[in-house]
């Protein structure tokens, strides 16, 4: 997979929330294999903890993908893009504009507006966007060149809510990279977003917040494997009833 | 002059951004700043002055998803 120009080996995108320590943050990146992990930006504390969070990361061989989580206005998350290229020295920004506090759906109006006010300043956006075609249509205008449309709302792990939505994302955007971002509950979710043909899985509390997320950081990494090569070998098409797969001829009489 | 850092008021004598952030123990580079709601660029730092009642947010790196 090729983003904005660097070639991209994993198709798993691991967040660093949540995690119970920072050497088990470190042990599931390693796990997940994962090439791009994202982060974020809060106020500076007292004891510097924001500065021990960057020294745990600053070393892996990760592309690091800064968010505008938690903003609710295109000036607010253009301002924190900012902020944000300026720290971590680069210019990949996963924007988020949120609509609701409660859902945390993306304000798509606002989204649009921000991906082109940072693309135009050079920034290579990265949009958490719904899974509807036209919005879609006007990020790439705008000069996103990625689309990661939700599969479900933020930290619900419910999954793919609508896959017949983001099929169709696929068949009208067949050569823009998508990454699914948002609501990947278990691998078994990683799995049927790559057979969909969807290029890449962005996860976080799934990982983060399993009983072992070390352990669950690989079976994600390896559902991904399995879909994406399930999706390359085209997967047989659905029948309403039911074929024998075992031959009828020459079968005996037995009656 | 007083001014707000974080949502906190601070009483400083310098103006300079850089100098007040100095003044403030704010001494970590893994810092982005901004002023009043406007970016402010690293480079910018010793350029930029602050005035009284200014609103000034120092981020830092934070694990997020």
């Amino acid at each position: 997979m090729q983003i904005y120009g660097q070639d991209i080996g994993s198709a798993l995108l691991l967040g660093t929330a949540q995690y119970p320590s920072p050497a088990i943050l470190k042990a599931a990146i390693k796990a997940s294999g994962s090439e791009i992990i994202t982060v974020s930006l809060r106020r500076e504390t007292a004891d510097g903890s924001g500065a021990g969070f960057w020294d745990t990361l600053r070393d892996t061989p990760c592309h690091i993908l800064p968010n505008t989580a938690g903003c609710h206005s295109v000036q607010e998350a253009v301002t924190t893009a900012m902020m944000a290229r300026d720290l971590f020295d680069t210019n990949w920004i996963k924007l988020e504009v949120i609509g609701h506090a409660d859902t945390l759906q993306p304000d798509v109006f606002g989204l649009v507006e921000a991906a082109r006010i940072l693309s135009a300043n050079g920034f290579s956006v990265f949009p958490y966007t719904t899974d509807d075609l036209i919005v879609g249509e006007r990020l790439l205008e705008a000069g996103c060149e990625v689309l990661m449309p939700w599969g479900a709302p933020i930290g619900s792990g419910q999954g793919l809510r609508n896959p017949d939505a983001l099929r169709s994302m696929r068949a009208h955007f067949p050569d823009v990279p998508l990454i699914v971002d948002a609501g990947i509950g278990c691998p078994s979710d990683a799995t049927r977003a790559m057979e969909l043909g969807i290029d890449a899985v962005l996860t976080n509390t799934a990982v983060a917040k399993a009983g072992d997320p070390v352990s669950m950081a690989r079976a994600m990494s390896l559902a991904i494997k399995a879909g994406k090569l399930a999706h390359d070998a085209d997967p047989m098409e659905r029948r309403d009833m039911a074929v024998p797969s075992t031959p009828m001829l020459g079968m005996a009489e037995l009656i | 002059m007083k001014i707000l850092m974080n949502a906190k008021p601070f009483e400083v004598a310098h103006e300079k951004l850089d100098e007040v952030l100095r003044e403030l123990g704010v001494t970590s580079p893994s810092i982005a700043t901004a002023i009043n709601g406007t970016f402010v660029a690293r480079s910018q730092r010793n350029a930029v002055v602050l005035k009284e009642g200014d609103r000034l947010e120092v981020l830092s790196p934070m694990q997020g998803g």
